[in-house]
């Protein structure tokens, strides 16, 4: 290991590390603009120069590769003069608009001009000015504060993988932007807003909103795809203002999807806020005491075979929990958290987690894709899985949908017929997949969604066995899961059992009249007709599909206004917490449906949430353990679990055709609806498939 | 001073044949493939011998440069990169090599090649330099038509295939990193080092980068033997060497003379000495714009090469010399000079972005009168803050000419301001009385 | 800035054999070498200047994305983005043709054309450009129209070959006095055939 002397501080430090991070091991702080250690290097800014015994000229220490015997200074006159002058020739042309600049108050140049400038500009001459761009309806660019720094420009290359924007013209005409009239069309573009270390790349829907002091900010997760990316959430007030990534290396790294990050603005609009009962045909307001008594009404004296409670994908499990409770209470065995239907084998988790886990991309060396578009499905894994590709030595196999992945991938089709000769070693992916050390398997959520999902998972099984992804320290089998609520209410065995309906079963049971009260926790996109002669209780918080079936409207609270765990796709159990109270009269979902068990006269055994946590870990001893994953047991599930059945031969594909809009509140955001008229073509623009 | 028999540019006017026929009857390609048969180290410390320093500015040991390429290539192709990007204000030497003698240069290549181990040379050439390209072009057809090079290169057993690359228009393309990233198909801007280009050059492969005089003087130099150039100029400065002098000559033009030369003497005897004569004499650049001006005193005793320019405060550079007689407005030379550090800037770093224009408007101020006896000072101060905070040498160039005025002439910058400040001083009693 | 320009762009027959030529002097994998003299080969094409449809279609020939393309393009000066004249007359101000007299050739060329720098005449025959240093400094003052060098101006041998242009005529390119390239004007002071 060299050893190095930093401010006169002897120091060993692992090879290959830069001098920057040496310093910062010796905790010599190194102001930068440039460099950023998730991006390739760039060296531009020279901010993070220091001086180097030996050496002709002051090094760029962020590039700089530590050497045994270097003697490094962070802290002579020489070094703050550099660091002056730096400062001084940033500024020059830059505007000192910082009273009108969304970045003010967390803007790197305003606090590196504070700690390292001179306090005074010798500049008499005009500052350049650039005209603005509009990249998209996610950001501005105010053109005019960039510094050239570069770094959404590697961000796009390296991380997005989708090459729009770059350094157009040279020297002082220098301007990052897209050149043409295009939009920065990446799902995780909003990252850019966060690395650009000025106020060149703002928040569009943000803009001019809020200041960042004025903002209470709550650490949570996200709820808008089954990654479970760790999220901030600023807020003012009663409002949600911006919601930004929280670092967390297994999971998300320091990225957020678009959709997570700016759908936001959908949390405030279309909201139930106050309870509704049917009258007449027609949706009126009401109190909690007469939307409770309107279900006892129903409720009483029916036979527990005529309930039954569907979950949607961004529900909590402590909602889950207790509604499953006092369905059991009620006799009911009738309940699905799978509102799309689809086939995993819900007593084994391994068959509907991803086992591989999201940072276990990393080791991989060769990945089958099965009717999944992980692009759009789940942005940030995506950016895993091509953080993967650019170490080299990857191999990337697609049976489903044709789609632009940021990473090279073999498309083979979209016919799931070639499932089986993958896994017999007939089909050239089958034999990368043998003989790669690591291969690995994922499955989309869209390919068990089709009435052969059964089957699909079956011989997606059968790859996994036969190609060696399973084994001791490696399971290489993934389902990518779209819901939040998903692995979280198979967890919580919010699913048939014991002769219970599943979802397929309780929307036939309900056309056939065998159900008559179907309880719809948050869940939309049901058949309308089949529905039409159900009692319907809809308890959710937005005014979307499945409310307008109601029969009965119960607000409950968005994923920021509650305290709520979710397991995201790696079966990883994480809190999320609340940021503002819910709308009006809304509540906590949990907490709504204990009152109502009250009033059913089935009064359920927890006042609070730790005993509801409690209630949850006794269900399942994986919700003991928060942020961590508990590996799943290589059990088998297939044709002998989940039934078997052939393959039909209809094309694979993503069950997501919208992006930017996939559930309630992105339906709900205008921000979203924007992207979607910008992005997507016409035929995209309604949403989810099944 | 050199005589004509020790001149390895004997057609450098193209007054003679320049294909290559004529090039054979000048010696060019003549035993070749025995030179090449001497092998690799055999080239490599001939050039050793003969002390050749690089022609493109840097004065870098050639023949050290070569020793630096892997011995083992490991898989990876080693590449020969010529740099005719002749963009230097008042340098233009290598257009002389590149349209009167190419085969100089090509068969230079093959050597240079043979020494570092590559197959393959590509030469860079200044997009504007569109008929020398041409001309070089013609002559590496000519050059595989008659085997010389290409598969089996004049019967040696050596492959070797060498390209012609127009650039588009780039000055900082002639700074070496700069020029892999554009060959490579990338803007013009300077890459970190380390790595060097000798291990990560490029395509990521082993790469020497080499001035085109320096490359085309090699077969003469293997030919002759290292020691003969060796002999010729001073220790540690051998050789001969191409020298453009431009400006207020009599006779502006370019020749090869033996390094060392006075100063004086080499533009009198080629120049026809200064116009009005040596005492009317106000400057010299003696290296091409990114060298610091010489004043008169500092021209009278001083040698031209790398160790007789350095002891007066400047350097040989590319040996281009642009001499400015008393009638030259210096702080407007060197004003224009700094516009073109601005306009080749890359932009890439800070201080360079965005110091060499404000640099250039404090100089254009000052011409104009336009500004305060402390700005001196603090233009001074700006190009300290650039100097040496760059990637590239792009803003030591774009300082130093400035510091050098400051040094020799600040009174003219003061005298302009003053003059200024005058004619206000004067309007403003106008009004008063 | 952004050009939106409807323009489209394909090789002639003849220059997708040059791009072939030109893609082979490249390994394999390499094919982005190619971009800049692809670039250069289709403005050629274009009347001397680059229209963004050109831009990408050297993209997709080099296997880059659209934006790697255009960087270049507005990196490197020779690389026009908006129409010039027939002539693309290009005057060197730099330090040695500006102490010899630049000033008076360029001024020549503005009064003669009409014309400001940067600008085109209204009729497209003329671009008048003031550029940097074009390394043919001992034949100072000097221009480059279009391919062509033409040196040792003073006001009336550039007025001279202006108006032959304008006449349509190819005016001898080089020195416009005796000397032939860069030798001293005065005789030969080497290579005198004494050895």
């Amino acid at each position: 290991m060299p050893k190095l002397t930093i401010d006169g501080k002897e120091i060993e430090v692992d090879a290959g590390m830069t001098v920057l991070q040496a310093c910062e091991q010796a905790g010599a702080e190194v102001p930068r603009f440039c460099y950023h250690e998730r991006l390739p290097l760039s060296g531009n800014c020279r901010m993070c120069l220091v001086e180097m015994e030996r050496a002709p000229k002051p090094v760029a220490s962020c590039c700089m590769p530590v050497g045994d015997g270097m003697v490094i200074h962070t802290n002579t006159e020489k070094v703050k003069k550099m660091r002056e002058a730096v400062m001084e020739f940033l500024l020059i042309n830059h505007p000192l608009d910082c009273p009108i600049c969304d970045q003010g108050g967390e803007c790197d140049l305003q606090d590196q001009a504070m700690a390292y400038g001179a306090g005074m500009s010798r500049f008499v001459e005009s500052k350049r000015a650039v005209p603005d761009k509009d990249f998209s309806p996610l950001i501005r660019g105010v053109m005019t504060r960039c510094i050239h720094c570069t770094r959404c420009v590697r961000f796009a290359n390296e991380i997005c993988g989708t090459s729009e924007l770059g350094g157009v013209f040279r020297g002082e005409h220098l301007e990052i932007g897209t050149y043409v009239d295009k939009a920065i069309s990446s799902e995780l573009s909003g990252n850019m807003i966060d690395l650009c270390p000025v106020g060149a790349l703002t928040s569009a829907p943000y803009a001019y909103k809020a200041r960042p002091w004025e903002l209470s900010k709550t650490e949570s997760v996200d709820v808008l795809d089954a990654v479970g990316c760790n999220i901030r959430v600023d807020a003012r007030g009663d409002a949600v203002m911006r919601i930004v990534p929280r670092l967390n290396e297994d999971v998300n790294e320091e990225w957020l999807g678009d959709k997570s990050r700016f759908a936001c603005d959908g949390l405030n609009r279309q909201r139930l806020d106050q309870p509704y009962v049917k009258k007449g045909g027609k949706l009126q307001p009401a109190t909690w005491d007469e939307a409770f008594a309107a279900i006892k009404a129903k409720a009483d004296g029916l036979d527990g075979s005529k309930i039954a409670a569907l979950a949607g994908d961004t529900v909590d499990v402590e909602a889950m929990t207790a509604l499953k409770d006092l369905l059991n209470a009620l006799g009911s065995k009738n309940m699905d958290c799978r509102q799309e239907s689809s086939t995993v084998d819900p007593n084994v988790r391994a068959s509907y987690i991803f086992n591989t886990t999201i940072a276990g991309i990393e080791q991989a060396d060769a990945l089958l894709i099965v009717g999944s578009n992980p692009r759009i499905e789940a942005p940030v894994l995506n950016a895993r899985i091509r953080k993967r590709y650019l170490m080299g030595g990857f191999k990337v196999g697609v049976v489903g949908p044709n789609t632009e992945l940021t990473y090279k991938a073999e498309h083979y089709g979209d016919d799931p017929a070639m499932l089986r000769d993958i896994a017999s070693g007939a089909h050239a992916f089958g034999k990368i997949l043998q003989n790669a050390e690591n291969p690995m398997i994922i499955v989309g959520a869209g390919a068990l969604m089709r009435s052969d999902g059964a089957a699909i998972l079956a011989a997606c099984k059968t790859i996994a066995d036969a190609t060696g992804m399973i084994k001791d320290g490696w399971n290489g089998f993934n389902v990518l899961q779209t819901a939040a609520s998903r692995v979280g209410g198979l967890d919580i065995g919010f699913a048939p059992t014991d002769g219970g309906l599943d979802t397929a079963g309780i929307l036939d049971a309900c056309g056939d009249g065998k159900v008559e009260l179907l309880y719809l926790l948050a869940a939309d996109g049901m058949e309308a007709a089949k529905l039409s002669d159900t009692f319907i209780v809809y308890q959710g918080h937005h005014g979307d599909s499945g409310a307008h079936l109601a029969d009965v409207i119960l607000p409950g609270a968005a994923y920021t206004e509650k305290n709520g765990t979710y397991v995201n796709t790696e079966g990883r159990v994480q809190q999320g917490h609340l940021a503002v109270f819910p709308p009006g009269e809304a509540k906590e979902d949990w907490a709504v449906i204990r009152a109502l068990s009250g009033v059913l006269g089935k009064t359920l055994p927890y006042d609070t949430l730790a005993q509801v946590r409690a209630r949850m870990a006794e269900i399942n001893p994986v919700f003991a353990t928060v942020n961590e994953i508990q590996p799943a047991d290589w059990q088998d599930f297939g044709p002998s679990t989940v039934g078997g059945g052939d393959i039909q031969s209809k094309p694979l594909k993503s069950h997501i055709r919208n992006y930017y809009m996939t559930d309630p509140i992105s339906r709900a955001s205008e921000t979203m609806a924007a992207c979607t008229a910008e992005f997507s073509g016409e035929a995209e623009r309604t949403g989810t498939d099944g | 001073m050199l005589h004509d028999r020790d001149r390895i540019f004997q057609n450098i006017y193209g007054i003679h044949d320049i294909g290559l026929k004529g090039a054979q009857s000048r010696g060019d390609w003549d035993k070749t493939k025995d030179l090449i048969a001497k092998g690799r180290e055999w080239i490599v410390e001939e050039m050793k011998t003969s002390g050749l320093r690089g022609r493109g500015g840097a004065g870098f040991g050639t023949g050290m440069k070569w020793s630096f390429m892997p011995k083992e290539s490991a898989g990876r192709p080693h590449y020969l990169v010529i740099n005719a990007d002749e963009g230097e204000p008042g340098t233009c030497k290598d257009r002389e090599i590149l349209r009167s003698e190419p085969h100089k240069l090509i068969e230079g290549a093959l050597l240079a090649s043979v020494g570092i181990g590559a197959h393959v040379s590509y030469v860079y050439v200044r997009g504007e330099f569109y008929r020398e390209a041409e001309a070089l072009q013609r002559a590496i057809d000519e050059a595989y038509e008659a085997g010389l090079v290409g598969k089996n290169a004049c019967g040696s057993g050596y492959d070797f295939d060498i390209y012609v690359h127009l650039g588009a228009g780039a000055y900082i393309c002639g700074e070496e990193s700069a020029l892999i990233e554009s060959l490579e198909g990338k803007k013009g801007q300077p890459r970190l080092k380390p790595p060097f280009p000798a291990n990560c050059g490029l395509y990521g492969c082993p790469t020497t980068v080499n001035n085109v005089e320096s490359i085309a003087v090699v077969p003469e130099i293997l030919r002759r033997g290292g020691s003969w150039f060796a002999g010729l100029g001073r220790e540690n400065n051998t050789g001969t060497k191409l020298f453009c002098v431009s400006g207020h000559v009599n006779n502006p033009c370019t020749f090869e003379e033996e390094m060392g030369v006075p100063m004086k003497e080499m533009l009198e005897k080629h120049c026809g000495g200064i116009n009005g004569g040596w005492d009317n004499l106000k400057g010299v650049i003696p290296g091409g714009s990114s060298v610091p001006v010489m004043t008169k005193g500092q021209c009278d005793g001083a040698l031209m090469d790398f160790d007789g320019l350095k002891e007066h405060g400047s350097s040989l550079g590319t040996a281009a010399v642009i001499v400015m007689d008393k009638s030259t407005d210096i702080v407007r030379a060197i004003t224009r000079l700094s516009r073109f550090y601005m306009h080749e800037s890359c932009g890439q770093c800070t201080p360079c972005r965005e110091g060499t224009g404000w640099m250039w408007r404090m100089l254009e101020r000052i011409g104009e009168g336009d500004a305060h006896i402390e700005e001196i000072d603090l233009l001074e101060d700006v190009t300290r803050r650039i100097e040496g905070h760059t990637i590239c040498a792009l803003g030591d160039a774009a300082a130093w000419p400035i510091q050098g005025l400051i040094r020799h002439f600040r009174d003219e910058m003061e005298a302009k301001i003053l003059a200024k400040a005058g004619t206000h001083a004067d309007a403003s009693a106008d009004a008063a009385e | 800035m952004s050009t939106e320009n409807t323009e489209t762009f394909a090789f002639t027959a003849e220059n997708q054999e040059a791009a072939k030529a030109i893609l082979a002097k490249y390994p394999e994998g390499r094919e982005a070498s190619a971009t800049m003299p692809l670039l250069t080969l289709a403005q050629r094409q274009n009347d001397n200047w680059l229209p963004r449809a050109a831009m990408d279609v050297v993209a997709d020939m080099v296997g880059l994305p659209s934006i790697r393309v255009y960087e270049v393009a507005t990196f490197y000066t020779m690389y026009n983005l908006e129409p010039v004249g027939k002539n693309y007359v290009q005057v060197c101000t730099n330090i040695s043709c500006l102490i010899k007299g630049a000033d008076d050739v360029f001024k020549v060329c503005k009064n003669k054309l009409g014309i400001e720098n940067g600008e085109t005449t209204e009729d497209g025959q003329f671009t008048l450009l003031e550029v940097e240093c074009l390394g043919a400094c001992v034949n100072a003052p000097m221009m480059q129209i279009n391919d062509d060098y033409y040196e040792d101006l003073d006001p009336a041998s550039t007025e001279k070959i202006l108006d032959a242009l304008a006449r349509g005529e190819t005016p001898k390119a080089g020195p416009q006095g005796d000397r032939v390239g860069c030798q001293p004007a005065g005789g030969l002071t080497t290579l005198l055939g004494e050895g």
